[in-house]
């Protein structure tokens, strides 16, 4: 599903932000991105939602070489991944249905089958009761949450979370992994980048950690003994 | 449409069975909807909508009045079509079977609208009578008036009446012809100066137009620069971004051609009790014309054009420049 090759990646002015790093996430597979911050995991994120490019090194989603992918298709590939945004990035002078229509909205969608569709997305993750309410009147989990549906209103096959639990305590950011995991169960991939390290173990699931650029650990993560 | 993901079904609405006619009916929907919803943005920014609907009608304003002004200086100039008549002088001892002749000729010409002869002896009564020499006259031996043809051309403008002036001259009993056309050709230069001059001034508003309509939606793309940079996010193309602030330009021009029209309709009602009593004095039959609606519907035209290659220019430099910085 995901793949990356040797991929290394540096700024302008000789900052190395991911030095070869490989790794390989298949299809329904769920895992997590951890390092502390500036270790690489936006810059990763980064480089699989073509908002950047590598320096080095081939990023392959389902086969397809995302070198190959010039600037007017970028949009039509991020229609294929979901993203969540650590501070959720929603419209606020839009209700919560425009925000979770948007991708809909963009694809062509439109009247029964677009309402058909937002209202199952927020249905999963809890929502439905605050269809009509705009974002400010909402909490800053159920902001997330509606950041969640709306990157999952398409039903995309691969879904990246960039500290999707930044701002919340830890039951809320509990149920945001849940709703992670429901979606996984349904075969979608899903990457999750956050530095809740005791969330990560206790969830179980493979854990890649980035180290200054570089992948130093590829597996279960255990709660006691931390690599970093 | 899926570059990753061939088999994807869930790929956009084309991927549905939606038939052809609804796809097209739904094309037009959403595009009403969308420029229903650019006008609702001009709403919501009514002080910065206002200022440039406001320079955009009045821009429009200048050039239109102009127009309109030279249409009726070409409407007074058409109305001296008696200044093209040209009088030929018959040369003296032609007997009037040969001036019958020329006449019967040149009534039938086609260049020539009506021709009417005036006898020596007609003359000579007339100058009698306007001159007040009337008595000095009767000591003249003989009549010293020439018989005279007053020839009125089909086509009273400058040029051709001057070609038919030269055609006329060369029959063999006319002495000389006569043509009063200075003032005439005077008077065209004039009207296709001012026709240059507001082509010029046109162009130099529209300009500034474009300009003006053009920085309105950089300011309202760069108020929206979170906005677009999700929507880059989650799949947009730029082309979807640019529809409403296109439809933002052709808002623009709307209102601003109305706004211009209306301005030039409220300064022909204003200026039509002043040009009645100055047409009154002259015993003159002279009507202000107005726009027509061919020329209401080129001004609207023209507005929308200017508002939409306004806008255009700016959102394919500024939507393609915004792009999101980070998950």
């Amino acid at each position: 599903m995901l793949e990356f090759d040797q991929v290394s990646k540096s700024y302008p002015g000789g900052f190395v932000a991911l030095d070869r790093v490989s790794f390989k996430l298949e299809k329904g597979e769920m895992a997590f991105l951890t390092g502390h911050s500036g270790a690489g995991k936006s810059t990763l994120l980064k480089l699989i939602s073509l908002i950047e490019r590598p320096s080095v090194g081939r990023v392959l989603i389902n086969e397809v070489d995302l070198s190959r992918i010039r600037r007017p298709h970028i949009p039509y590939v991020r229609r294929d991944i979901g993203i969540i945004f650590q501070n959720h990035r929603l419209l606020m002078n839009h209700t919560v249905f425009d925000n979770v229509a948007l991708p809909l909205v963009i694809e062509g969608f439109s009247g029964k089958d677009m309402v058909k569709r937002v209202h199952a997305a927020l249905d999963k993750v809890g929502l439905l009761d605050k269809v009509r309410c705009l974002p400010q009147t909402l909490s800053g989990g159920e902001q997330q949450r509606v950041g969640i549906a709306r990157a999952v209103v398409n039903k995309p096959p691969l879904l990246l979370a960039d500290e999707p639990t930044g701002n919340l305590d830890p039951d809320l950011s509990k149920d945001i992994m849940r709703v992670f995991e429901a979606f996984n169960q349904v075969g979608v991939s899903v990457l999750v980048a956050t530095h809740d390290l005791g969330l990560v173990a206790r969830m179980k699931y493979r854990t890649l950690t980035l180290k200054q650029g570089k992948m130093i650990n590829d597996g279960l993560l255990q709660y006691q003994e931390d690599p970093l | 449409m899926s570059i990753l993901f061939s088999g994807r079904a869930s790929s956009g609405a084309s991927a549905h069975k939606i038939s052809l006619g609804r796809r097209f009916v739904m094309f037009w929907v959403n595009h009403v909807r969308q420029a229903l919803f650019s006008l609702g943005e001009l709403w919501r920014t009514p002080s910065a909508s206002i200022l440039t609907i406001g320079v955009l009608g009045v821009s429009l304003t200048l050039p239109a009045t102009l127009h309109l002004l030279v249409k009726n200086v070409q409407q007074v100039s058409d109305s001296f079509t008696q200044a093209a008549e040209i009088s030929l002088f018959i040369k003296d001892g032609t007997d009037d079977r040969q001036i019958n002749s020329l006449l019967k000729i040149l009534q039938a010409d086609n260049d020539i609208a009506r021709v009417t002869h005036i006898s020596k002896q007609q003359a000579l009564d007339e100058f009698a009578d306007v001159s007040g020499f009337g008595s000095a006259l009767t000591y003249l031996t003989d009549n010293p008036l020439p018989d005279v043809l007053l020839v009125l051309p089909k086509n009273t403008s400058a040029g051709s009446a001057r070609q038919l002036l030269e055609r006329l001259s060369k029959e063999r009993i006319v002495e000389f012809g006569k043509l009063d056309i200075d003032w005439l050709t005077r008077l065209d230069a004039i009207v296709s100066l001012l026709r240059q001059a507001v082509l010029v001034i046109a162009v130099l508003l529209l300009g500034a137009v474009l300009l003006i309509i053009g920085n309105t939606i950089r300011l309202s793309i760069m108020s929206k620069k979170d906005e677009i940079e999700v929507m880059k996010l989650v799949g947009a193309t730029d082309a979807f971004i640019q529809r409403p602030f296109l439809y933002s330009g052709v808002w623009f021009g709307v209102f601003g051609g109305l706004l211009a029209f209306l301005i030039v309709e409220a300064m022909l009602w204003w200026l039509q009790g002043a040009i009645g009593s100055v047409t009154s004095l002259y015993d003159s039959e002279f009507r202000l014309m107005a726009f027509s609606v061919t020329e209401f519907f080129s001004l609207m035209l023209l507005a929308v054009l200017l508002g939409l290659t306004g806008s255009y220019l700016s959102v394919r430099r500024h939507i393609s420049a915004i792009e999101p910085t980070g998950p």
